[in-house]
């Protein structure tokens, strides 16, 4: 008969399975390598789960060139994916690199933002999607350039300039849509409706956040705010589109609380690698 | 869609001092978008300094059917080409 459970140390299974293996063990919660860890992998399924989502559009999109240009800005986002997971692999210490924590995790072990789940519906609702994340992503990878980690800040600065450009074209497609005809018009109010209670997840720091941005690593999710509504105000007002009044954000995707949507996403993204493990070509 | 947006050539310049080159056509609705279609399009792979579009329908083009008086007429004059002389090597690639 196996002995019980101890009661005293949490993760005591997980460390004697580990221990008899010979195994690492991956840092304990609320030490400051599981913070980065787990603030790395935030970043990292964020550009990985948006990525996979935008790569849906594929031989799909309206025109030949915005064909391209979403295959370009999806390609980007899961080249940033390889180096925030791949360092989150190495400081967790466990020998996983970024392609296990992308092929081999499951939902409740993600943790990105609820808004780059959503589905794509269409092409102006993929576009406003990525504009709420774009006015996000481009200042956080700004201040990450900053960070006390020369890896984060060196990953930060590569990435910038690739979303510099993401925001650029977004803003520009969103204005061009909402201050276009009747119908594009409608269709991109209607997609700002649709997510706008999903954007502001990102400025909801937790524990793990505060903690990081006291130690220089990274932004408190709330100081983007300013930054993010002075981008949304300039270019929905362009757009001539309003935002809704409310203030609510759905949450919980940062703690691996998600909606019915990334499981769907799992299943397409780490079918082969969970049919054929450690398949390679 | 597309049908309804104009057709642009693309000219890239590949490094500097080099030329633009003509590298293939796209549609956009205007310049601008034009510039960005060709970033994406064209210069994926890292081929590009510099980007020029213009409305295919803005170029002047000669005629096929002129090709006879516009270009035989050069077919048979070899002393034009500068191969009648040698370069010194120490000029170099010219």
């Amino acid at each position: 008969m196996p002995s019980l459970p101890d009661m005293m140390t949490p993760d005591a299974e997980t460390l004697a399975r580990a221990t008899g293996k010979g195994e690492a063990v991956a840092p304990a919660t609320g030490t400051p390598e599981h913070d980065l860890f787990t603030g790395l992998t935030r970043l990292g399924d964020n550009t990985l789960i948006l990525g996979h989502r935008v790569s849906e559009w594929c031989g799909h999109a309206p025109v030949l060139e915005e064909d391209i240009a979403l295959a370009n800005v999806a390609l980007d986002l899961i080249g940033q994916t390889q180096l925030w997971l791949g360092l989150a692999g190495s400081v967790e210490g466990c020998g996983r690199s970024a392609d296990d924590l992308a092929f081999q995790r499951d939902t409740w072990h993600f943790s990105n933002l609820l808004l780059v789940e959503r589905p794509n519906r269409d092409f102006g609702h993929t576009l406003m999607r990525q504009f709420l994340f774009d006015a996000w992503h481009q200042p956080m990878l700004k201040a990450l350039e900053e960070s006390s980690d020369a890896r984060i800040a060196e990953i930060a600065a590569k990435a910038g300039k690739e979303v510099a450009y993401h925001l650029e074209r977004s803003a520009d497609l969103v204005i061009r849509l909402g201050d276009g005809t009747e119908e594009s018009h409608a269709r991109m109010q209607d997609a700002l409706e649709r997510l706008w209670s999903w954007a502001g997840e990102a400025f909801i720091g937790d524990d793990i956040d505060h903690r990081l941005a006291q130690a220089g690593v990274m932004p408190a999710p709330e100081s983007l705010r300013p930054v993010w509504d002075a981008t949304i105000s300039e270019v929905l007002a362009e757009a001539t589109l309003k935002a809704p009044e409310t203030t609510f954000a759905h949450t919980g995707g940062k703690l691996g609380r998600h909606t019915e949507h990334l499981g769907h996403i799992l299943c397409t993204m780490q079918w082969l690698q969970r049919a054929y493990p450690g398949a390679t070509w | 869609m597309s049908s309804e947006w104009p057709l642009w050539e693309v000219f890239i310049r590949g490094q500097h001092g080099l030329n633009h080159r003509h590298v293939g056509s796209l549609h956009a609705p205007d310049a601008e978008m034009a510039i960005r279609h060709a970033r994406d399009v064209y210069t994926r792979r890292n081929e590009g300094v510099s980007i020029w579009v213009v409305k295919s329908g803005d170029i002047a083009a000669s005629s096929p059917s002129e090709k006879g008086p516009l270009f035989d007429p050069s077919n048979d004059k070899v002393y034009r080409h500068p191969t009648f002389y040698d370069i010194p090597d120490e000029v170099g690639h010219m």
